[in-house]
């Protein structure tokens, strides 16, 4: 009985040495036995914590109806960055796009950027007793942020909010105190709407903020806000609606004034490709973006992955995911408060996605 | 009790003996002692691999900002200059802050459980307060935010500046917002008072029992007895258990991270948000791509390492202090 349980031991760690080793080579047999480190999982996948959600529906979707079973790990865009550059995983995501550099230290040779859903950011706020949503522009949510607005009846607030009571109190800022891509695309936007943003913390996942406190987690900036009268930050759309918390309206680059949902990202994501070269790579910003209806922060969530993966299979069955979740899989963004991809976007990704399959290897 | 012990002690085989039967050890013997050898040594290599590891790889980052690291508050990722001052400052006086909450809590605790309460009420007292220790940094953290930074928020801030009338005091300068430094040392201290009282309550039980009587037969009260007999010469013991204390509040990431508010900035007001090196860390380690961002995180992680090394040293050497005190005396 002992001998039997020992011999078991000693498998198990045997496993665990082989998957261990299996992941720090490169070669091909590795990438054959890849099986193994996944659970007998047929793709694997890891990246963004943003699209977690919409991503697991789809992996369950799928495995349900086609029996390809994925596993994606949300382990943050810049891990899901590392692992694909690295080659341990067969997709990663991420919320930003790959930069020039990190494009070249890819292993596996030229990557695609496909978009697959839009995201929403929201600014919520907490002011008791205001029965209408606060109308801001971009400009003034920069003066926020970089603490040279700091009263909620300051005079510039108070032109585009007319008959408002706007108590005389502070502005406290809640921002992210770890590195996300929601900090990206909402820096990506106060930096296409201010100079003095541009040039002051700039756009990334982490900065450093002039002012206010740092939480963790969209969920920690929410319940900051949603404690403390005064309060106000950014978060995912899908956090405002959960912690029944107030968004503002914002007012987009056509001078319209508009709530953040996901038919005004679509919009803006419309409006953004119509501008686009045929061949773009899509490491594209949709901020700020043209259209009477476009809500200014959107952004495109990526799928990244190897023009040219070495294991044919793999590459067949990684497009057909892709495939499925541009069409069939967008039908499930708006109820988890996501926005779908414009259908003029959808057409070209497809052809994008086809010749993954068609990958001929290095 | 000793008279018990003794003739026990006496029947033991002495080391000679057990020497010479490992001497004369079968083959199975010999390959048991090999073995739990290697075990032994798999935990000093293991942590001189980590701490090589480390400063390897916040080599970088040292090499290029020098001394300057550690006393400059800039952290702009996006320009790719690192200074950890303020979370250096953070941790050190977070910790600090709860040493000076948690330590007459504990010892009063541990005074209370030790020479004051009755049979029946000591085991569950001790029982909770051991309990402290188990309950997860998260759940601390949950409970931090839930419940006690809005307490400090809407009565402990307000009552500090508006009714004490210090909001001009450096200390309390500042807007209230909740989290605070002044927060994460609250937490931090409920934290570590189990560590705190623990090990003082085993110290106070190894004071000798004549030093007590002797104490109460010079006249002393109960109460002289402690402060002048029991107090004092268990007192490096105490202060070993507070520097153990010391050590986890250094380290402890997830609970401070949710209620410290997480601001690079050095201020001298406990009720304005800081930064420790563990939060530091844990907050930005996932999304560093940039070479020089990861290594700064990994010197961060070289200084905390080094300062917990420090102080793990510091409890060591007075608790060894205290026990050959007491061996001594005994």
């Amino acid at each position: 009985m002992r001998g039997a349980q020992l011999a078991v031991v000693t498998a198990a760690s045997l496993a665990v040495l082989a998957c261990s080793s299996g992941a720090d080579k490169k070669g091909d047999s590795a990438r054959g036995g890849g099986g193994l480190t996944a659970g007998g999982a047929d793709l694997t996948g890891a990246g963004a914590t943003f699209p977690y959600p919409l991503y697991s529906r789809w992996v369950s979707e799928y495995a349900a109806s086609t029996g390809v079973k994925i596993n994606y790990q949300q382990i943050g865009s810049g891990g899901g960055i590392k692992q694909l550059q690295e080659e341990t995983v067969d997709f990663g995501a991420s919320d930003a796009p790959m930069s020039d550099s990190e494009m070249v230290k890819a292993k596996g040779g030229p990557v695609f950027h496909i978009p697959s859903v839009v995201g929403v950011v929201a600014i919520a706020y907490n002011l008791p007793g205001l029965t209408q949503p606060l109308k801001l522009s971009g400009p003034i949510v920069a003066d926020i942020f970089l603490g040279r607005i700091t009263k909620w009846n300051d005079s510039r607030i108070a032109a585009l909010n007319a008959g408002v009571a706007l108590p005389n109190s502070d502005i406290l800022v809640v921002h992210r105190s770890e590195g996300s891509g929601t900090t990206y695309v909402f820096s990506d936007y106060l930096s296409a709407v201010s100079p003095a943003w541009k040039s002051g913390p700039g756009k990334g996942k982490e900065l450093q903020w002039p002012v206010g406190l740092g939480e963790r987690g969209n969920d920690g900036v929410a319940g900051q806000i949603k404690q403390t009268p005064g309060a106000m930050g950014y978060v995912e759309m899908a956090f405002v609606k959960q912690n029944r918390l107030t968004a503002a309206l914002l007012q987009n680059a056509a001078g319209q004034f508009v709530m953040p949902s996901d038919e005004g990202a679509t919009a803006a994501a419309d409006a953004a490709i119509a501008k686009l070269p045929a061949n773009t790579d899509y490491r594209i910003s949709i901020v700020n973006s043209a259209g009477a209806t476009a809500y200014p922060i959107s952004s495109l969530t990526y799928l990244l992955v190897y023009q040219h993966m070495s294991d044919a299979g793999k590459a067949k069955k990684l497009s057909a995911f892709i495939k499925w979740a541009l069409t069939k899989g967008q039908q499930f963004a708006s109820p988890l408060d996501y926005a779908p991809l414009p259908s003029s976007m959808v057409p070209k990704l497809l052809a994008r996605a086809d010749s993954v399959a068609s990958g001929t290897g290095r | 009790m000793s008279e018990d012990v003794a003739p026990l002690v006496a029947s033991r085989p002495t080391p000679a003996f057990v020497e010479a039967q490992i001497e004369g050890a079968s083959y199975g013997d010999r390959v048991y002692r090999w073995a739990t050898t290697g075990f032994a040594l798999v935990i000093p290599i293991l942590l001189v691999l980590i701490a090589w590891e480390v400063f390897r790889a916040g080599w970088p980052a040292l090499k290029t900002f020098g001394p300057a690291f550690f006393t400059s508050s800039a952290w702009d990722p996006v320009n790719g200059k690192f200074g950890a001052a303020p979370a250096v400052y953070g941790t050190i006086v977070s910790s600090i802050l709860a040493l000076i909450i948690a330590t007459p809590l504990a010892v009063g605790v541990a005074i209370f459980l030790s020479e004051f309460a009755p049979n029946w009420i000591r085991q569950p007292i001790a029982f909770f307060v051991d309990l402290l220790a188990a309950i997860p940094s998260v759940v601390y953290g949950l409970w931090g935010v839930l419940v006690m930074v809005p307490f400090i928020r809407e009565h402990v801030m307000p009552f500090v500046k508006d009714t004490l009338h210090l909001g001009d005091f450096p200390l309390f300068t500042g807007a209230a917002y909740g989290p605070s430094m002044f927060a994460a040392g609250c937490i931090l201290a409920i934290m570590i008072l189990p560590y705190i009282s623990a090990v003082t309550r085993e110290v106070l039980r190894a004071v000798p029992r004549s030093q007590r009587e002797a104490a109460l037969a010079l006249g002393a009260t109960r109460w002289e007895m402690i402060w002048d007999a029991v107090l004092p010469y268990a007192r490096s013991g105490i202060v070993g258990g507070v520097i153990l204390g010391l050590g986890r509040a250094l380290g402890e990431t997830m609970a401070v991270t949710m209620v410290i508010g997480n601001r690079h900035e050095l201020s001298a007001s406990l009720f304005q948000p800081g930064y420790t090196m563990a939060s530091l860390i844990a907050n930005e380690f996932a999304e560093a791509t940039n070479d020089l961002h990861v290594s700064s995180l990994m010197a961060v992680g070289a200084g905390l390492f080094v300062v917990t090394v420090i102080v793990n040293v510091i409890a060591r050497w007075l608790v060894w202090r205290t026990a050959r005190a007491a061996g001594s005396a005994a």
